[in-house]
């Protein structure tokens, strides 16, 4: 038992260095500071923090095995509920789940469950590796999923143990979703997602990209050629925009493609052909978890960046961890302030974006306090570019093609919550298809639940 | 990995090129488009599909070698592969239930008007067909639209060959001589589409103009081929590639495709200079 207050420090890269460079930010426990750490778990009778975690990993437990030195012990306990460790240690939103509920936190800080998940994952991955992977005995049966992001790698996980002929289809040129072309490389190395998917290709899961479901193949087809449940995991749709005036303008863009030419298509390394500005200076709109990895890529390509945002930091959507890092990489953030309008020059380049100042009345819909205009408090920020954070809308090419799929008031695939099974028979979906934007882990969650659902409607 | 399976240079940057893509070729219909990626660092390139097999599972793409991932795929041989082709994508023609119909085709775009005129052709529409080109040297697909066209126009801005006029001035010209369209449709530049909407506005003869915007997925995630439309944004992946051309902003368009045009002339310029045509692989 260790009665350390705070967590164990997470050794990183200095601010001034890594905001210039897109390696990895956090470097990694050692093995004595993953002990120490696991030390501070109280090994609580009601375990709070397994009721707070999506797939409901059996933290005390492999904490424990951590704390014993046990390492191989602690990820085959890790790895029983979650197939994607490595990922979920750094991207996860711990502080609103596990280590929210922790009871270390109410003196002090909560375990870094987070961190020490990070590294029984990346222990396993560096000293075992994939040698003993071997593909799983197949039942013959085939099942499809729609999507190689974090919903359907999870559902593949989950199905290909299970004993299923799996088959992943993927839009895009490489498998990963929203880990590969949304979260940077210095939060979560591309090298770990493809490591991830390379595992679940030797268990035997057949990945097909370049197929757009609902363009290339339907839904249909894929019934039509033999596979007896699909799951659909695309993810969210087309970013969204304010609709206030200027919103088109050459260097106006959504933090999807500006993430996308950085991340999938490496824009920031010589080798690779897409282009992508060196802005001298960027606003950044929003300030969830996808804002400040935009604010941090515009930063890293040597821009003098600031964050713009309607409330206060109090309701800052982004985890916390990553608004301490764009703040110490030196982004400046504006809060009570808000776009009204987007100002060009007469080759239709962005110049100046117009703001208000905001104040904070009573709670809105979502609980914060909702944002309000100061009337005659408008003021320029000039800039040459703007990219906006602001959430996406429901990508709809499946509903379109898919006769009988029902959809929810607001565009996403209607499902049952428990199992995702949609309204088609043999049907089932999860994750931002469903939802509209959310995290990685309750993607995750998402897939496991249909896996489980899909395994049940299979074997009736 | 697709094999080219045929290749023809029509002219000195134009190019025909037929690739094995057995899925796009399944569902490929007239006015729809593909995403390629010549190599693993090529960038994400949409295309209109020219024309598309589905028994031989091929699509064709007529191309002209303008940026560098186009001349990287333009030196490509029978029998080599390009790295991805994804789609069908976009929202094909609407050929039903017209009449007659006019189609305007400039430069590159004469490649991609071409499966639409068949389309046309074959929906039982009779087909005007007015092709521009800048000079007779660049002159594509001639013989293509003579055979499916029942009036074919040959304009070029020279009088090299055909009729020395622009196509705004043809189809003006033929607008007046009393020929009644239902629609006019346009794929070209968007200079020029802008002023074949100009054109057809005052006759009320509505008028469809297939966009090519800067694109990286073409599925409807990243929001980069945004256009302003009456006032509202419509993405050219998802909601096109075909528009009513009288209430695009041109101007916006013309602006937001010539954003990377700096960094495109760099990356010609290094492709001529340093590997002589081709990319180095390490």
């Amino acid at each position: 038992m260790n009665n350390q207050m705070n967590k164990t420090p997470m050794p990183q890269q200095e601010p001034n260095v890594r905001n210039k460079n897109f390696d990895e930010v956090a470097l990694g426990y050692s093995r004595e500071d993953a002990v120490n750490e696991a030390q501070r778990c109280l090994n609580c009778p009601q375990h709070p923090c397994v009721s707070g975690c999506p797939v409901n990993v059996r933290i005390p437990e492999f904490i424990a095995k951590v704390a014993e030195e046990d390492f191989d012990a602690a990820y085959e306990i890790l790895t029983s509920t979650n197939s994607l460790p490595a990922i979920c240690g750094r991207v996860c939103p711990q502080e609103n789940q596990c280590e929210g509920k922790c009871v270390r936190g109410i003196k002090g800080e909560p375990v870094g469950v987070g961190r020490l998940e990070r590294f029984v994952a990346d222990y396993h991955r560096e000293t075992v590796g994939h040698a003993g992977v071997e593909a799983v005995a197949c039942n013959g049966r085939r099942v499809a999923i729609v999507g190689s992001g974090p919903a359907g790698l999870t559902c593949a996980g989950d199905l290909i143990n299970l004993g299923y002929d799996v088959t992943v289809f993927e839009a895009l040129h490489k498998e990963g979703g929203v880990l590969v072309y949304g979260i940077p490389e210095f939060r979560l190395p591309k090298s770990i997602v493809a490591y991830e998917i390379e595992g679940l290709a030797k268990k035997g899961v057949k990945f097909e990209h370049n197929v757009v479901i609902g363009k290339s193949l339907y839904i249909q087809d894929l019934l039509d050629d033999g596979f007896e449940a699909v799951f659909i995991g695309t993810g969210a749709g087309l970013p969204m925009f304010m609709n206030i005036e200027g919103e088109n303008l050459v260097g106006v863009y959504s933090a999807n493609e500006y993430l996308t030419r950085i991340n999938l298509m490496k824009a920031y390394l010589d080798e690779y052909d897409t282009p992508i500005k060196k802005h001298e200076k960027v606003v950044i709109v929003g300030a969830g978890n996808v804002a400040m990895d935009a604010a941090r890529c515009a930063k890293r390509m040597g821009a003098e960046v600031h964050v713009v945002y309607r409330r206060s930091r109090e309701e800052m959507p982004a985890r916390n961890e990553e608004i301490e890092h764009a703040e110490e990489e030196g982004i400046e953030f504006h809060l009570l302030n808000n776009p009204v309008r987007i100002i060009g020059d007469e080759k239709n380049q962005v110049t100046k974006v117009e703001c208000v100042k905001m104040e904070l009345g009573e709670p809105d819909a979502s609980g914060r306090r909702s944002p309000i205009e100061i009337p005659g408090s408008e003021f320029t920020i000039d800039t040459d570019a703007v990219i906006m954070a602001l959430g996406t809308r429901l990508n709809t090419l499946i509903c379109n093609t898919t006769e009988g799929l029902e959809q929810t008031q607001k565009g996403g695939i209607s499902v049952d919550e428990e199992t995702g099974a949609t309204s088609i028979e043999g049907i089932f979906a999860g994750g931002d298809a469903v939802t509209g934007a959310a995290t990685v882990i309750k993607a995750m969650g998402a897939g496991k639940k249909a896996a489980a659902a899909m395994h049940e409607y299979l074997s009736k | 990995m697709h094999k080219i399976i045929y290749k023809k240079q029509l002219s000195d940057d134009m190019f025909w090129m037929e690739f094995e893509a057995p899925y796009v070729a399944a569902k490929a219909k007239p006015g729809q488009f593909i995403i390629f990626r010549v190599d693993e660092y090529g960038e994400r390139v949409p295309i209109t599909m020219a024309d598309s097999n589905k028994e031989k599972g091929t699509i064709t793409l007529i191309f002209q070698a303008v940026g560098r991932s186009t001349m990287l795929l333009s030196q490509l041989e029978v029998g080599e592969y390009v790295q991805d082709i994804a789609g069908p994508l976009g929202k094909p023609t609407d050929v039903e239930a017209r009449k007659r119909v006019c189609i305007v085709g400039g430069g590159t775009g004469n490649a991609l008007a071409y499966p639409i005129a068949a389309g046309f052709k074959a929906a039982g529409a009779t087909v005007d067909m007015i092709s521009g080109f800048r000079t007779s040297d660049l002159i594509v697909l001639k013989d293509e639209f003579e055979s499916v066209a029942n009036n074919y126009y040959l304009c070029t801005d020279d009088g090299s060959a055909g009729e020395k006029a622009f196509t705004t001035d043809k189809l003006k010209a033929l607008i007046e001589a009393g020929n009644e369209y239902d629609e006019v449709i346009t794929v070209g530049p968007p200079v020029m589409m802008k002023f074949v909407a100009k054109t057809t506005e005052p006759y009320g003869i509505p008028t469809i103009a297939s966009l090519s915007a800067l694109m990286i997925d073409g599925t409807g995630m990243c929001g980069g081929c945004r256009i302003s439309y009456e006032g509202e944004t419509k993405y050219v992946c998802v909601d096109g590639p075909e528009f009513d051309a009288s209430k695009v902003d041109w101007d916006v368009l013309i602006a937001r495709n010539a954003y990377y045009a700096e960094e495109e002339k760099e990356a010609r310029e290094h492709i001529c200079r340093l590997t002589g045509g081709t990319r180095h692989y390490e």
